[in-house]
């Protein structure tokens, strides 16, 4: 391998780059690879089949977001944040645009905060339907992506309907929302959630008691609750190793105090309760949306801020439940119309991190299971 | 008339094959031609209408031997041996060894240059080929088989053993 | 000019037999490729090709055209002969097997006395084709994946071959036509007497063509690419055949062997003597079909090429009418054709429904990561067919020598080998959680 010497190979555990096992090799997963979700690439030093350590390298989709923050305006940066996780672009935008709220010090109206939790529920449920999806083609099932894009494609219809968009929606905008709730957005939603519990029970019937997907996934890649709390993971990742932690319920945003649900955790933190934890929050998210469907507060949308916006110097941290993680916001103003600076916590990034320690021990057809249960996207990780 | 014509293409075959064999330097070609010299054989043997031998020959030592040997073949990096010297200091030995056993050959054939092919050698030909091995098989040789079936999972044994990194 | 005829006459009706296979075959695979794209289609909730031709069925041309016009690409310091003859090996092999079948009663190339070893023994020889494949592409990967493929495939041709010979045990004769006589003679398929041995074959037939779930070696998303990742254009194309041709040929030794060959179901009983009239019914709904659709193709030409397709249908429903008429013609009693017309009939739809099953398969289930593969092979399937085995050994000397009626002692056979298979299950799940303890503490 021609470039083992200028990366280095996890310098500080010690292995020499030059030297290896007489049965070691390095295997290449490129940026380019059907399973790798995005461009990430994979180094795996691999004794026979067996994975002895990885390094991923990350980078090829760095676009200097932070860095473009400092030179918009508060207003002109929030479409940015969608790009970065574009698969759940919703979610983005509220962290950002409530972050902000949070640093001006104003609040959204009623009417806003419990439509901006219906649309980031539904970009939850849109975000496991995908990450669902492709989970299964790569360990082999060809069917449930085609049945969890068909579900997808209601939500972003929905989405389309509300602000135009389907994938960069730019839904919410700083101190509250542009478009009021169209003509028969509730009878949608309520169409869709009516709809969905059957569809998930066809996941369900699919895959969760299947032989083989149970053991390509029971026991592969497990990451330990003491691990998961040391690396910082949040979301699923650090819920399927058993410990029950939700920003929505720990430090509630948006609306959520107001609405029941529940967090599922699982056991050993393996891949097998990451899909079960999933398929719950998904269940759950039905219900968080048909209880805020029932009744939206009426009111106005938008709260009194000026158009001009320049928040108070000081800084703030503010986080949300992505459906990677914790997504986080820090922001730092120094009284003009544009940040000083604007540090995003990104979910898969730290959730990453996990993965060299998920994947010693087992084969090389265990890490491409193993990155999808990670649920990464490379734009957030990058940014 | 078809009988002998498929009998010359059958043997030119295998001998054409068995030279090959042993004169090409890249061995998986050379296992290819061994493919294509147990398959004329067993040609030869369809010709004799000892069809189990036939089929026999074609799972046992092309579709079971021949695939093992492909194997090794190409686990094992051969490069090497693309680039040695193929002759050996004991090549005269070995020529002379030859043409010792070629003068025997020729002597065995002269010697019989009289005898008449009257028919096949012996026994009825039925078309009950397979139950007729299997009969006899099991009936009259029942202990060698037994035998060499124990040699076999031993043969068996000894590889997986051997191969186990952990017992 | 007449001794080159009375020379070759022997071997005129075989010959034209092998020309008619080798001819259709290709057409044949090229649809059961649209088949399965279509069916894929319909349990993924789309509908498939829909564009070349009325609902995609002019695809396969339209694909042979391509792959026949293509670059004929060889990687640099790929050995060029064996390149050349690899996909060679594996079509020949596979069509070669389809020498011995039994397509209907008077419809079949050789009839071996030794049928069904030459269908396993050539099989085989199709794993070279594989592995000379990985070899000449001169890929280290290619290489990898070309043995882990030819690995599964030895390891399942053992538990195939148990399974065949569970079948061989009942039928007592190698050659495939005497092998369907004799479930004529039983009155019942195979498949009643010994389906333990029908469902192992299922299974390790899946395994022996490379399909899902057991086509790890030739996936896309995995590492290690598989044998044919350097071959493109015709070569991928003979590859691709010689897939689905082993698809058919396994289908077809299932089917001769388990599935009662041509016969039609319950071929004994006469109470159900109606379903003899459900080929030329069969064909007439197709037809039907055909025509309602026509009109609601958007094109004239589609529309034209569907109405085609339904009179062809309709002539095999007349083809399959004829012998279940009180009919002679020209000497020959329409009725004595039946055997032979409807035979033909109910092979191909038992190869296809076979197959069918391979395709749901493939759609339903995840894939086996490599050693669970070899897992299920060596440890599972291996065992529970040799028990069945010596199960019906048994069973066969209860019923020659201590009088009990066969089928009871088949039913006695399967339930024991029911019993091994789901003790077998219960200890590899319990070494499996077993393993994943020991993952979970050492993480």
């Amino acid at each position: 391998m021609s470039d083992t010497r200028a990366s280095g190979f996890l310098p500080q555990s010690g292995i020499e780059t030059t030297v290896l096992g007489a049965d070691e090799i390095i295997l290449n997963m490129g940026p380019q690879h059907p399973s790798t979700h995005g461009v990430l690439r994979v180094k795996l030093k691999l004794d026979g089949e067996k994975v002895v350590e990885s390094e991923c390298i990350i980078g090829y989709l760095h676009r200097g977001v932070e860095k473009i923050a400092e030179h918009r305006s508060y207003q002109q940066f929030a479409p940015y944040v969608d790009r970065m996780d574009y698969v759940a672009a919703v979610s983005n935008g509220l962290g950002y645009c409530e972050a902000v709220e949070k640093l001006m010090g104003v609040e959204a109206p009623p009417r806003a905060r419990v439509i901006r939790t219906i649309l980031t529920e539904l970009q939850r449920i849109a975000s496991h339907l995908l990450w669902l999806g492709t989970h299964a083609l790569d360990i082999g099932a060809l069917t449930p992506v085609f049945y969890c894009f068909r579900e997808r494609e209601e939500i972003l219809k929905i989405f389309e309907k509300y602000c135009g968009a389907r994938l960069t929606t730019h839904a919410f905008r700083i101190g509250g929302l542009q478009y009021e709730a169209y003509d028969g957005m509730e009878q949608d939603v309520r169409r869709f959630c009516d709809d969905f519990a059957t569809k998930i029970e066809e996941y369900e019937q699919l895959l969760t008691e299947n032989r083989i997907w149970v053991g390509r996934t029971r026991g592969v890649g497990i990451l330990t609750a003491e691990d998961a709390i040391a690396i910082g993971a949040t979301g699923p990742v650090i819920r399927a190793s058993g410990v029950k932690w939700d920003i929505r319920k720990a430090m509630p945003y948006a609306a959520y105090d107001q609405y029941q649900f529940e967090i599922p955790t699982g056991k050993n933190g393996d891949t097998y309760d990451r899909y079960l934890v999933r398929m719950e929050e998904m269940r759950q998210s039905r219900r968080i949306c048909l209880q805020a469907i029932e009744n939206i507060p009426a009111g106005p949308i938008m709260a009194r801020i000026g158009k001009v916006l320049k928040p108070p110097p000081g800084e703030v941290y503010h986080a949300i439940e992505a459906p990677k993680g914790e997504l986080g916001y820090y922001i730092v103003s120094d009284g003009t119309t544009q940040p000083y600076r604007v540090r995003i916590r990104p979910p898969s990034f730290i959730n990453l991190q996990a993965f060299d320690r998920m994947v010693r021990g087992h084969l090389v057809a265990d890490v491409v299971a193993i990155i999808g249960t990670l649920d990464i996207v490379l734009g957030e990780v990058d940014r | 008339m078809l009988d002998l014509i498929l009998f010359y293409f059958f043997a030119t075959l295998a001998i054409v094959s068995a030279v090959l064999v042993v004169t090409r330097r890249n061995a998986v070609h050379s296992a290819i031609f061994l493919i294509t010299a147990l398959l004329a054989t067993a040609g030869i043997f369809l010709q004799l209408q000892a069809e189990f031998v036939f089929i026999v020959q074609i799972i046992l030592y092309v579709g079971g031997i021949m695939v093992l040997f492909v194997f090794v073949i190409m686990l094992v990096n051969l490069d090497v041996t693309l680039r040695q010297m193929q002759f050996n200091r004991g090549w005269l030995v070995g020529l002379v060894l030859a043409v010792a056993l070629g003068a025997q050959l020729a002597y065995a054939l002269f010697l019989g240059r009289n005898v008449q092919l009257t028919g096949p050698a012996g026994g009825e030909l039925s078309a009950q080929n397979t139950e007729q091995v299997g009969q006899v098989l099991f009936q009259n040789y029942l202990l060698p088989f037994e035998i060499a079936s124990i040699l076999l999972l031993v043969a068996m044994i000894g590889a997986v053993v051997m191969a186990k990194k952990r017992i | 000019m007449n001794a080159l005829v009375e020379f070759f006459r022997p071997h005129l009706l075989p010959l034209l037999y092998a020309v008619v296979i080798v001819a259709v075959l290709p057409l044949i695979a090229g649809y059961i490729v649209l088949l399965e794209r279509k069916i894929m289609a319909d349990m993924q909730a789309r509908l498939g090709p829909m564009r070349v031709g009325p609902h995609g069925l002019l695809q396969p041309i339209a694909d042979a055209v391509k792959l026949l016009i293509k670059e004929d690409i060889i990687p640099e310091n790929a050995d060029r002969w064996i390149f050349w003859l690899a996909p060679l090996l594996s079509v020949t092999a596979g069509m070669l097997a389809l020498a011995a079948f039994p397509f209907g009663p008077a419809f079949q190339i050789a009839d071996l006395n030794i049928g069904l070893l030459f269908i396993l023994g050539i099989s085989s020889m199709g794993i070279f084709g594989i592995v000379l494949g990985g070899w000449a592409s001169n890929s280290h990967y290619s290489l990898l994946g070309a043995l882990r493929s030819a690995a599964q495939l030895v390891s399942y041709e053992t538990a195939a071959g148990m399974a065949v010979v569970g079948g061989l045990l009942l039928a007592g004769t190698l050659s495939t036509r005497r092998i369907v006589e004799m479930q004529a003679e039983q009155g019942t398929w195979f498949i009643f007497l010994a389906p333990i041995a029908f469902f192992t074959y299922l299974v390790a037939s899946i395994a022996e063509t490379n399909r899902a779930p057991f086509d790890l070696p030739e996936a896309e998303s995995e590492l290690v690419a598989g044998y044919m990742t350097e071959y493109s254009g015709f070569r991928w194309a003979l590859y691709f055949l010689a897939e689905y041709t082993n698809m058919v040929v396994v289908a077809s030794v299932a089917t001769t062997l388990f599935l009662g060959g041509w016969l039609r179901p319950f071929p004994g009983t006469t109470w159900l003597n109606f379903l003899d009239y459900v080929p030329p019914l069969l064909m007439l709904l197709l037809a039907g079909y055909c025509f309602y659709r026509t009109p609601r193709q958007p094109v004239k030409v589609q529309q034209g090429f569907l109405a085609a397709v339904g009179l062809l249908c309709l002539l095999l429903a007349v083809i399959l009418a004829l012998p279940l008429l009180p009919l002679a013609v020209g000497g020959i009693e329409a009725q004595s054709l039946r055997p032979a017309i409807h035979g033909g009939f109910w092979f191909l739809f038992k190869v296809f429904a076979y197959m069918y099953v391979f395709m749901w398969l493939r759609f339903t289930f995840p894939r086996y990561r490599f050693d669970q593969l070899m897992k299920l092979g060596w440890h599972f399937l291996i065992p529970v067919s040799i028990v069945n085995v010596m199960g019906i050994g048994v069973a066969l000397v209860l019923d020659r020598e201590a009088g009990w009626p066969l089928w009871q002692a088949l039913v006695l056979t399967t339930l024991l080998t029911l019993a091994v298979a789901a003790y077998l299950a219960v200890v590899g799940e319990r070494k499996d959680s077993a393993a994943v303890g020991g993952a979970e503490r050492s993480a």
